[in-house]
């Protein structure tokens, strides 16, 4: 039974191109308060454009129903729970929005002068130091884009360590259940990649990687807990056995939100680690970015951390270029600081006690939804989960039905599907991440959805297999996307 | 905590049914010597008001009621309301990357849209849904090409702007891509294209210029283009002040156009997050970095979109991906997506006109260093003193003046670049020029 929602109209929508008519205005510039020059004299004739062809003419009230009638076609954590494994979508805080547009931080321009900067080096001097208690670790650059943009600078910073040692090494290692942007930005950072079997337990197998290590490996890249929300109890060990050999420890923070004030890989043994802000510390994921992924390290990888770095003297913060060891830049300017002022509002909203609650809100409803499920859903690994758990559609796929269109169906009952088919380990995953932002009754309405999918699969499996049916879009043919791709619009 | 919607009676039947009977005991399996046995050193959570305040100091610590005529890759443009207004939607802020298409059609419509919009833009057949910005669309371009070309060597004009230089070699280094740089002409300011044709060889498969460039020059695009692909080189094209692109010619010539949209209603946010663009020919789909939005039909033959070709991505692929992004920019992107729309095909054409008028209007006042033509930016030679002088002379009146180029440039070490926009009123531009003068800002000369 379907309690959660019920059907409401939603208005179509054509593209703005298709709604443009030659004339139409949503802007008024004010008059020039200078004399108007000559295009073509100024840039030269052959340098200037003809308009620009099939550019958007509307006015500005279609231009706010435009975006306000494709908004209602999202579903967004401020609609319900959001449950996909890896990504923790939790709740994010509007105060956030409303720090980061204060004028004299969303208006700073990175070249101003540093005397008038001191605000926005403050902030992103106290994110630093509160990553790095958090983490454990030593210190921390800002600079990473994003997460995958954080491994890679990690992996850099590894590669410029061991080079001074004298041998960058060859190897990187990285568990089958990993995410595919650990191999993909190995790669990129001239690595070979050497994938690991996972343990039957789901874990870091440590005798097969004692006997993996080698003076060819540079760095095991693991994620903690690992992406079957399992935490990796063996870490302290595989630490050893890659230092003992003058390997490293790399760590993708992707699932920090199991740890935060619980435990701190620089305490167990992690050498370097990137953090999603994005994730544990409740930035928006706004359709698909922006993000933020600040690296940590041990001291000795500091001196190779990308130019320029905050530093303090004289009272007064400056921004230090001279970085001889430095791997360089990853990006322009610093950072995302809008991100980082997000962060850094949800930090102290929380404050350190609260952090841990928090973490332990989302182990909570990992491990409810976990003992709720167990009985419908075929659980692969049964180690201890925290802040996610994963199933497999081992039983249903008997019957001919697969995570995918369970995943589908869970649309109808008015809740995002979880990630589906990851991580490769587990054949037909469904991976929930319900995060602390959902309260019980969210929790209950969500097992009593997929309790009810379970049973459907069983009675009426033709039913979930077409799923679903209460969107204003049905199933989607990707097939043809791929295979005919059209990429944008054109005229009829 | 108010971000934590449970009672505690609600969290002690959700332990009771996990059959454990504290918190501390979900946790129990972790070995004790991976446990944090103290609390976190951090201070306690304070409210909305006490936020607030904390982020109002530190602005007040920055600055505050200054005029500034910074550009260098970051611009100040108006903002329209409605950027805002759209992007604080929940709907659009607070949802995931549109992997379940029947439930993210907002998102993906307006990706599409974006990539078309991009695509009139810069003349080229088919762009991305974004990229983190436009200092790691270089690489990503440089990369795109040495796969494309199967030549890894890369030349980059000195002309494209530094930082975006920098990022480049950290990329490169480990990828078995050389990265060499060729000049610009000392009285143009335009790319040395004899410097180029002398370091072309046959083993570059990318050419990389800016334009217009970091100096402000309109750049020679089809010049390049004819050099590079006379070697079976790629042009990479690229911009960071995308409102240029309202009044001068797309740069058709290049095989891939790699910029920043930060110039489209995105605040500069002290160096970010911005979103960059990469866009292609057809013929280069595949080779694409970054996610792609296209057309097709629902069950019910309705028009719909999705993520498409994503056997290019990591997490297909994995180490064989065209590279290893995953978050795009995508609410950055909508931000410019809405600012395009606004604007729209006549706005941004007389945005652009007024960009030009205004910054002509200040170079006539100084002596451009570069005889190159420009858009809204310009080198300034400093007379008397150094830029760094000037500079300091000007925040006393409460302008922020140009960059001064010796910390890039050791040659122009006695220049500054200078920036207008629509924003810059004529006052503060006659009060800029009379400072620069040496004379302070009478009356007569602000009316």
């Amino acid at each position: 039974m379907i309690t959660k929602v019920r059907n409401h109209l939603s208005q179509n929508e054509a593209l703005l191109f298709e709604r443009s008519s030659p004339g139409k205005k949503a802007f008024q510039l004010p008059a020039l308060d200078v004399p108007p020059v000559d295009a073509a004299e100024a840039l030269g004739a052959g340098n200037v454009r003809a308009a620009i062809e099939g550019f958007p003419e509307v006015s500005e009230v279609e231009a706010i129903r435009h975006f306000t009638r494709l908004s209602t076609w999202n579903y967004a954590i401020d609609h319900g729970m959001y449950p996909l494994g890896s990504c923790t979508m939790k709740y994010n805080p509007r105060i956030n929005e409303l720090v980061a547009r204060i004028d004299g931080l969303a208006w700073a321009h990175p070249y101003q002068p540093e005397s008038l900067a001191q605000g926005s080096m403050e902030v992103m001097a106290r994110v630093e130091a509160a990553l790095a208690e958090i983490t454990g670790m030593d210190a921390v650059t800002l600079q990473p884009a994003a997460g995958a943009h954080g491994e890679l600078t990690g992996i850099l910073l590894i590669r410029a360590l061991l080079e001074k040692r004298g041998n960058p090494r060859k190897k990187i290692l990285i568990p089958d259940s990993a995410h595919g942007t650990n191999p993909a930005t190995a790669a990129i950072a001239g690595y070979m990649v050497q994938n690991i079997k996972s343990s039957d337990t789901g874990v870091l197998d440590v005798s097969a990687l004692a006997q993996l290590v080698d003076q060819d490996v540079a760095a095991l890249m693991v994620t903690n807990p690992n992406t079957l929300g399992v935490f990796e109890h063996n870490i302290i060990q595989a630490a050893e056995i890659l230092h003992k050999k003058g390997a490293m420890l790399y760590m993708d923070g992707a699932n920090m939100n199991a740890l935060v004030g619980i435990a701190r890989p620089g305490d167990f043994g992690v050498d370097v680690m990137h953090l999603n802000l994005h994730k544990t510390f409740s930035t928006p994921h706004g359709g698909g970015g922006p993000g933020a992924g600040p690296v940590a390290v041990k001291k000795p990888l500091e001196p190779f951390l990308p130019a320029p770095r905050l530093k303090h003297s004289a009272r007064k913060w400056t921004w230090d270029y001279k970085r001889k060891h430095s791997i360089g830049r990853v990006k322009a300017f610093y950072g995302n600081f809008g991100v980082l002022v997000r962060a850094l509002a949800y930090i102290l909203a929380h404050g350190g006690e609260g952090l841990r609650n928090a973490t332990v809100d989302a182990v909570l409803n990992a491990v409810y939804i976990r003992k709720q499920l167990e009985p419908y859903f075929d659980l692969p690994y049964s180690s201890p989960n925290m802040h996610e758990v994963v199933f497999s559609d081992h039983r249903q796929a008997a019957l001919g039905v697969h995570t995918g269109d369970i995943a589908k169906r869970l649309i109808d009952y008015g809740f995002h599907p979880y990630t589906v088919s990851f991580p490769l380990i587990v054949h037909g995953a469904l991976m929930i991440e319900p995060t602390e932002t959902e309260g019980k009754l969210e929790l209950d309405q969500f097992i009593e959805a997929m309790i009810s999918i379970a049973k459907e699969v069983e009675t009426d499996p033709h039913t979930v297999k077409n799923a679903p049916y209460g969107t204003r879009t049905s199933r989607v043919d990707e097939v043809t996307a791929a295979r005919k791709p059209v990429l944008r619009w054109k005229p009829a | 905590m108010r971000y934590l919607p449970k009672s505690d009676s609600e969290r002690r039947r959700m332990l009771e049914v996990c059959g454990v009977a504290s918190p501390e005991e979900l946790f129990a399996h972790l070995p004790e010597a991976v446990r944090l046995a103290r609390p976190l050193a951090l201070a306690p959570g304070i409210s909305e008001y006490e936020i607030v305040d904390y982020f109002r100091e530190r602005a007040a610590e920055n600055l505050e009621g200054y005029t500034s005529f910074l550009g260098a890759g970051v611009y100040r443009h108006f903002r329209p309301v409605l950027v805002d207004t759209v992007v604080s939607r929940g709907e659009f802020l607070t949802s995931y990357t549109p992997y379940q298409a029947e439930i993210a059609q907002g998102t993906l419509t307006a990706i599409f849209e974006f990539q078309t919009m991009i695509c009139q833009l810069t003349g080229m057949d088919v762009a991305n849904a974004s990229m983190y910005d436009g200092s790691t669309a270089v690489p990503e371009a440089a990369m795109m090409a040495a796969r494309a070309t199967g030549k890894g060597r890369a030349l980059i004009a000195r002309s494209v702007h530094p930082e975006y230089r920098e990022v480049l070699r950290t990329y490169a280094r480990y990828q078995g891509m050389p990265v060499e740089e060729f000049g610009y002409l000392p009285d143009t300011g335009a790319i040395d294209l004899e410097d180029l044709e002398r370091k072309m060889d046959d083993l570059t498969g990318a050419v990389i210029i800016q334009s217009p460039n970091f100096f402000g020059i309109v750049d020679q695009v089809k010049a390049a283009a004819e050099i590079a692909h006379r070697r079976g080189a790629l042009l990479v094209v690229v911009f960071t002040e995308a409102v240029s692109l309202g009044i001068l010619e797309p740069p058709a010539e290049a095989d891939i156009v790699a910029g920043e949209l930060q110039s489209f209603a995105i605040s500069p946010s002290y160096g970010g997050p911005y979103a960059g663009i990469i866009a292609t020919k057809e013929k280069f789909i595949r080779q694409m970095p970054g996610r792609l939005v296209g057309q097709t039909t629902d069950s019910r033959g309705n028009r719909a979109f999705c993520l498409t070709l994503a056997t290019r991505e990591q997490h297909i692929r994995r180490e064989k991906a065209t590279s290893n992004i995953c978050t795009n920019q995508a609410l950055i992107a909508l931000m410019a997506t809405v600012f395009m729309t606004v604007y729209g095909k006549q706005g941004l054409r007389e945005l652009a006109e007024q960009n030009l008028a205004k910054a002509h209007y200040l170079a006539a006042k100084f002596q451009p260093r570069f005889q190159g033509k420009f858009f809204n930016e310009f080198v300034a030679r400093v007379a008397g003193r150094t830029p760094e002088e000037l500079n300091r002379a000007l925040l006393k009146r409460k302008i922020i003046g140009g960059l001064p180029l010796g910390r890039f440039y050791p040659e122009l070490a006695d220049s500054m670049l200078l920036c207008a926009t629509e924003m810059s009123r004529r006052a503060d531009m006659d009060a800029l020029v009379a400072q620069a003068a040496g004379q302070p800002a009478g009356k007569e000369v602000l009316a």
